[in-house]
């Protein structure tokens, strides 16, 4: 029953949505993972950050495939609980420790154990829109911890004008999505999350983008 | 199958066949091209010309069935090209709702065309969407960049919502008129000679260009192909007119030129606007071409001008 509401939710509603409203511009799709477990780390401007990411895996990929969501937000009444545990499928993360000893990303690990593929932003939350909030260091650690999953740096931009955090209105936009190569974990986590950084701020500059000054 | 009985006249199809004709040429050329050592060369001319299969036959089906189709084809043409331009220019966070609004003027305009509608196709953009747009954005109070943000989001309005629909309008000729003709031909003379003449103006170009024409809007534009692509586009026309239109000899001769010249002025329109903006192509939608609006440009110009010129002249 969940995985038939899923994969109308993800196969029908979503596609619609992000392929026919919006329409995506997606440069290096060859780096996307084809199985699991693997990290797609991407920057967070939007509800739609996921639903985009989502829709670029095949959909015989989508049992496996679930976003990292905070579970203050997401798990924070019955009915939203029930719709993003059971549809959207998230796997819910606490971001504040509950008690001192607590492993914040157990659940996490949990799941590339399962061999799932994880939408992850490691921004933690949206912020304003289409500006880079500084990465916490969440991903570090679970490179550190699991140095055999790739972890993909993937860039978007446009999600934040479509539907930027405290909008319910949906304007269609183009969405350019951006996929990096895969970070291996190599020395430290500040090292890491340099690494990080840089690759995300590479796939930035792919495109100029025009402003007003 | 009564409901799958196509509208168009035989002339239409005679012309949709003889594009295929054309395709299958082309095809074959870049494949003698790309022989032997040099399979690796031309991909962008491959990519291209592959497309071309996929846009002729898209275009084929949208307007072959029903007059309805064929108008809800262009509505979505309209709204891909608005889409793009609106995610390619810089738009304020303040003028969101104001997107929304922008985008609902394309259903609206092409209602007004199902309806049949003509005052209201001639002035809901220009006076009403203009009125409403520029008053919805004063309401929100937001005055830091307000000129850019109204003027660019006009323009968008007018090239890819009412320019655009100029096309769609075609579909209903003859209506009253007394003049034997049909809208399915009408829009395809003017679609087919616009698109044949940026290939033409591409390939004498690039066989013949040597004098650049506007090197700082769009340095491979050379008066060569300028030239040759119009007149060649004017011979095309001359041929394909009493076939598909009631244009007269030196009307036919008229309108090649206006659409070579102006398919010309379309294309390196949209050229400055995407140098202005800093981009190569609008969008990656279209293998080997780029975006929609890399391969409508021509067309924003040509459409509301040919059919002005008929409107004019014959309706």
């Amino acid at each position: 029953m969940g995985g038939l509401l899923r994969l109308l939710f993800y196969g029908v509603i979503v596609r619609g949505v992000v392929l026919v409203v919006l329409g995506l511009n997606v440069r290096h799709r060859e780096r996307l993972p084809t199985r699991g477990p693997a990290i797609l780390a991407a920057n967070h401007n939007s509800h739609l950050d996921a639903m985009a990411l989502i829709s670029l895996l095949p959909l015989r990929l989508l049992p496996r495939v679930r976003p990292v969501a905070a579970a203050d937000y997401f798990l924070r009444n019955r009915w939203l609980a029930w719709f993003a545990l059971k549809v959207v499928g998230i796997v819910p993360l606490n971001r504040q420790r509950q008690h001192e000893r607590e492993d914040l990303l157990a659940p996490v690990a949990a799941a590339l154990e399962r061999g799932d593929i994880l939408i992850f932003f490691p921004e933690g939350s949206r912020g304003e829109p289409e500006q880079l909030a500084e990465f916490k260091s969440g991903l570090a650690r679970i490179a550190e911890r699991r140095p055999d999953v790739p972890v993909i740096p993937i860039y978007t931009y446009g999600l934040g004008r479509a539907l930027p955090r405290g909008e319910w209105l949906l304007v269609p936009f183009f969405v350019d999505i951006f996929v990096g190569q895969a970070l291996p974990f190599e020395g430290d986590r500040a090292a890491y999350m340099q690494r990080y950084r840089d690759a995300m701020a590479a796939l930035a500059r792919e495109e100029q983008r025009a402003d007003w000054d | 199958m009564n409901h799958l009985q196509l509208w168009v006249p035989a002339s239409v199809l005679w012309v949709l066949g003889s594009v295929v004709g054309v395709l299958v040429l082309a095809t074959a050329i870049v494949a003698w091209m790309r022989r032997g050592d040099g399979a690796g060369r031309h991909t962008e001319l491959a990519a291209r010309v592959k497309s071309w299969w996929v846009l002729v036959a898209i275009f084929a089906l949208a307007i072959s069935f029903r007059r309805g189709i064929a108008i809800a084809f262009f509505a979505l043409l309209s709204f891909l090209a608005l889409k793009e331009y609106l995610s390619l220019i810089p738009t304020r966070r303040a003028d969101r709702r104001v997107l929304f609004w922008a985008y609902l003027c394309v259903p609206l305009q092409y209602l007004w065309i199902w309806q049949q509608w003509y005052n209201m196709f001639l002035i809901f953009i220009p006076v009403w969407a203009f009125l409403f747009i520029a008053m919805r954005m004063v309401l929100r109070g937001e005055t830091r960049d307000f000129l850019r943000a109204a003027g660019t989001i006009h323009w968008g309005l007018m090239t890819m919502v009412f320019g655009l629909s100029h096309l769609a309008w075609l579909l209903l000729l003859p209506g009253n008129a007394p003049v034997a003709a049909h809208g399915a031909a009408l829009l395809l003379f003017v679609v087919l000679l616009t698109e044949l003449n940026d290939v033409l103006q591409y390939v004498w170009g690039r066989t013949l260009g040597r004098h650049p024409i506007i090197p700082s809007v769009s340095p491979n534009k050379t008066a060569e192909g300028l030239l040759g692509g119009a007149l060649s586009t004017t011979l095309v026309s001359v041929a394909l007119a009493p076939l598909l239109t009631p244009l007269t000899r030196s009307d036919a001769i008229a309108a090649g030129l206006m659409i070579g010249f102006g398919g010309f002025i379309g294309d390196v329109t949209i050229s400055a606007l995407k140098r202005d903006i800093g981009v190569k192509d609008s969008g990656a939608i279209i293998p080997g071409h780029g975006g929609i609006l890399d391969r409508i440009d021509s067309l924003l110009f040509t459409a509301p001008l040919f059919f002005h010129f008929l409107m004019y002249f014959y309706f």
